[in-house]
C-alpha cells in the first residue's frame, strides 16, 4: 500500500532534550483504545501537556514559540511498549522525522513503517542542534534523505545511516507487505518443508 | 573452523529464513503468532483493505488482556472503548477464523502466560506478538520478540516477518543464587549494570549456573525483561526443566512425536566456542532484592542500598533525566528508600503472575495479614492460574491476609484497563515498566520481586525479604 513518500525536508523543529524518553510518555496506555490509525496525534506527549483537568502545562507542544515537522529528543527515544500507535501519534501530529544521539529497536522499526524518518546523530551534533533551536527557534534544519545528512542552517551538517531498503521504500511509498506477498509461493513452499 | 560454531540465536534465525536477497532484511518464517485487543485491530484493517486473509489461521492465537477489567468478568466492559475494542477483537477472529481465548474462557489470560501455559511455546520456535513483553517465550529456547502492529498485518498476511539480524550477547550467572534472591532480582540487577539501552540492538542468551537452576517461571520472569535494557529478545537453552514443563500440556507434541522432538530440542544448545558479538559475566553472589528508585527499569538499586547523588551522573542531559525522575518520584539523591511507607502493592503481570509467583508469595503472607496503610491486589495471570491457586487454597491466605484476589489480565501494570494506582501514590509492583504514569496518572512504582511484594504488603513499607524471613 502506498504511503507518504519522503526525499527532502526542510522544517523548523521542536526540540525535547530529555533521555529515555518512552512509549508510555509518547501515547499513554489509556489511549490506545482507538481501531484505526488515525487521530493519535491529539494525545501525543497526553500527560506532559495537558493537567488531569485538560489545561494545558507549560511543555515545548504548548509553545507559541516552537513548531515544525522535526521532533529533536535526546538518547534512547522510543523505548519500552513496541506500541505502533507511538510512530501512530507522532505521524498524526505533523512530525515526518525524529532526530536523536540513540532510538530504541521497536519504536525505530514501527517510525519507518509510519513515514516517520527515525534520524541518528552524534551525542555532539545533538547538542548543536538543540544549542541552534535555542539561539533562534526559527532556524531551519534539512534532511536530506537521498545524500543521508541532516544540514543547519550555518553549514554544518552530519551524515545519517539508513538501511538501504527502508531508504527506497520510504522514499517511494513502499511497505513490507508488498515484498512478503510477492515471495507467498517461496513461504508456501518453505512452510511444507519446514 | 570457527564459522561452524553457531550461537542458539543463529541456528534457530538460520532455519526460518525463507529468503535472505542481497540489499533486504531477511524474510523470516514465524511458526507462532500470539494477538490481543489493542496492537490488532489495524493489521485486520490492513487485511480487509488489500482483500486478503491470514495466511494460515492455525499459527495465530488470540486473547484479550490488556483492556479487561479484574473484577466481575461475566458483566460486560463498562468503559466504552475498552468495550469496543475486546469486541472488535472477537468480530475480527470470527471474520479471520482465528482461534480466541476470549474473557470467561478457561485458557483465557496474559498473552504470554497462556501461550507456554497452554504449550503453544516450544522450543526451536520463532514467535511474535505486538507486544514487547513477548521476549518471555524465549525462556523456552526460541526466538521471540514484540513487534508493532504493521509486523502483526505482514505475518497474518504472510507468516513472515523482515527482519534484519540482531547482534548477539551472552549474559552468564555464575554461582549460587543467595537467600531471598529470585529471577526478578537477578533481571533488575542485570538491568541496573547495563541501562535501559544497554543491550538495544542484541538479542541476549542467558546461561550460567545460577540460570540453570531456575524453574520455568523464573527462567520467564528473565527473559521477560529483556526489551527493558532494549533487547530484542532473550533466550535460555532448553534442558530437562524445560522438557518437564512441557510435557502433557493441552497443545504440546505427545507421545513418539513428543519422545522424537525432545531428542531435537536437545540439540538446541549454543556450540562451545560460538562467537558473541558481546559476553558479559557476573556473580550470582553479587545480587541481593532489588528495587526501583527511579522511572526507567534501569534505575534499580538493592534493596538496603542507596539512590545515587546527582554527582555520579556523568552528563548535564543525564543530570537533567536523573533529577526529573527523582522529582517525579518524591525521592532524594543519596537517600535509603528501605522503610519508605507504600499505599498500593500489585502482585501480577507477564512478568510475575504465574502460579509459582502466587505460592512464593503465599509462603510469605501465611498466617499474617496486610499493614493498614496498604491495599493488595493478586492478579493471576490466567485462568488457569486462578484456578490453580483455588485449588491450592492459596485464595484463602490471600483472603485471610486481606489481599484481593482478582481475575486474570494486565491489570495495573499499564494503567489501560479500570485498575490504576491514584496520582502521588506509591506503588511496589511486580510488573515491568517504573515509567511515569505507567501504572496510572502520576502514580509511582517501585519494581521488585513477588517476595519483596509480599514483605511490603505485611509491613506497609519497602523491606528486605531476609530481615522479614529472619524474623
Amino acid at each position: 500500500m502506498s504511503k507518504d513518500k519522503i526525499t527532502t525536508l526542510k522544517s523548523t523543529a521542536v526540540p525535547l532534550p530529555i533521555e529515555n524518553i518512552d512509549t508510555d510518555q509518547i501515547i499513554p496506555a489509556r489511549f490506545l483504545k482507538a481501531t484505526t490509525r488515525e487521530g493519535f496525534g491529539e494525545n501525543l506527549f497526553r500527560d506532559w501537556r495537558y493537567n488531569a483537568d485538560d489545561t494545558p502545562k507549560d511543555f515545548v507542544l504548548n509553545s507559541a514559540i516552537y513548531h515544525g515537522k522535526v521532533l529533536v529528543a535526546g538518547k534512547n527515544f522510543g523505548c519500552g511498549s513496541s506500541r505502533e500507535h507511538a510512530a501512530w501519534a507522532i505521524h498524526d501530529f505533523g512530525f515526518q522525522a525524529v532526530i536523536s544521539s540513540f532510538f530504541a529497536d521497536i519504536f525505530k522499526n514501527n517510525a519507518l513503517n509510519n513515514a516517520v524518518l527515525p534520524v541518528t546523530v552524534t551525542d555532539a551534533f545533538l547538542k548543536k542542534i538543540f544549542q541552534a533551536i535555542e539561539k533562534d527557534p526559527h532556524t531551519t534544519i534539512e534532511i536530506d534523505l537521498p545524500g543521508q545528512k541532516v544540514v543547519l542552517e550555518d553549514g554544518s551538517s552530519e551524515s545519517f545511516d539508513i538501511n538501504a531498503y527502508k531508504k527506497t521504500c520510504i522514499m517511494n511509498g513502499y511497505d513490507d507487505i508488498d515484498y512478503l506477498l510477492s515471495l507467498r509461493d517461496e513461504i508456501k513452499h518453505f512452510e511444507l518443508v519446514h | 573452523m570457527t564459522q561452524h560454531r553457531k550461537t542458539l540465536f543463529d541456528k534457530i534465525w538460520d532455519a526460518h529464513i525463507v529468503k535472505s536477497a542481497e540489499g533486504y532484511p531477511d524474510a523470516l518464517f514465524i511458526d507462532r503468532h500470539f494477538i490481543h485487543e489493542v496492537t490488532s485491530p489495524q493489521a485486520f484493517e490492513g487485511l480487509r483493505t488489500r482483500g486478503i486473509g491470514v495466511f494460515n489461521t492455525g499459527r495465530t492465537t488470540a486473547t484479550a488482556d490488556h483492556n479487561v477489567p479484574t473484577i466481575d468478568q461475566h458483566l460486560p466492559i463498562r468503559e466504552a472503548l475498552s468495550r469496543h475494542q475486546v469486541e472488535t477483537l472477537r468480530k475480527n477472529c470470527q471474520e479471520f477464523g482465528v482461534e480466541l481465548y476470549d474473557l470467561g474462557h478457561p485458557y483465557q489470560g496474559i498473552v504470554h502466560i497462556i501461550g507456554p501455559e497452554l504449550g503453544l511455546t516450544l522450543p526451536g520456535m520463532t514467535i511474535v506478538c505486538g507486544d514487547s513483553h513477548t521476549s518471555t517465550h524465549g525462556a523456552f529456547g526460541n526466538i521471540s520478540f514484540g513487534i508493532g502492529t504493521s509486523e502483526v498485518e505482514q505475518v497474518l498476511a504472510t507468516q513472515c516477518i523482515l527482519q534484519y539480524r540482531p547482534k548477539t550477547m551472552l549474559i552468564e550467572i555464575n554461582g549460587k543464587l543467595g537467600n531471598g534472591v529470585v529471577a526478578k532480582d537477578i533481571i533488575l540487577y542485570i538491568i541496573s549494570k547495563l541501562s535501559a539501552s544497554g543491550a538495544t540492538g542484541y538479542f541476549v542468551e542467558y546461561a550460567g549456573e545460577a540460570i540453570r537452576s531456575l524453574s520455568m517461571e523464573a527462567r520467564m520472569t528473565i527473559c521477560n525483561m529483556s526489551i527493558e535494557m532494549g533487547a530484542r529478545g532473550g533466550l535460555i537453552a532448553p534442558d530437562e526443566t524445560t522438557f518437564r514443563y512441557i510435557e502433557g500440556r493441552r497443545f504440546a507434541p505427545k507421545g513418539e512425536t513428543y519422545d522424537r522432538l525432545v531428542e531435537q530440542w536437545r540439540q538446541l544448545k549454543s556450540d562451545e566456542g560460538a562467537l558473541y558479538d558481546e559476553v558479559i559475566r557476573y556473580d550470582a553472589a553479587d545480587i541481593a532484592p532489588m528495587i526501583t528508585y527511579g522511572t526507567n527499569p534501569g534505575m534499580g538499586i538493592k534493596v538496603t542500598g542507596k539512590i545515587p547523588a546527582l554527582s555520579e551522573m556523568k552528563s548535564e542531559s543525564e543530570q537533567n533525566s536523573f533529577t526529573k525522575s527523582l522529582e517525579y518520584m518524591g525521592l532524594e539523591p543519596g537517600s535509603s528508600i528501605l522503610g519508605k511507607a507504600v499505599d498500593y502493592v500489585f502482585i501480577g503481570s507477564c512478568t510475575n503472575a504465574r502460579i509459582e509467583d502466587l505460592r512464593l508469595v503465599a509462603d510469605i503472607v501465611k498466617g499474617k495479614t496486610k499493614a493498614s496503610n496498604v491495599e493488595v491486589w493478586v492478579v493471576p495471570g490466567s485462568k488457569q492460574v486462578e484456578t490453580q491457586a483455588r485449588a491450592e487454597g492459596l485464595d484463602k491466605i490471600f483472603e485471610a491476609a486481606g489481599f484481593q484476589l482478582r481475575q486474570p489480565g494486565c491489570s495495573a501494570c499499564l494503567g489501560m484497563n479500570e485498575d490504576k494506582i491514584p496520582a502521588g501514590k506509591y506503588c511496589i509492583s511486580t510488573s515491568n515498566r517504573n515509567f511515569e504514569g505507567r501504572q496510572g496518572p502520576k502514580s509511582r512504582t517501585f519494581l521488585a520481586s513477588p517476595l519483596s511484594a509480599a514483605a511490603a504488603a505485611i509491613t506497609g513499607k519497602v523491606t528486605d525479604i531476609r530481615e522479614l524471613v529472619h524474623d
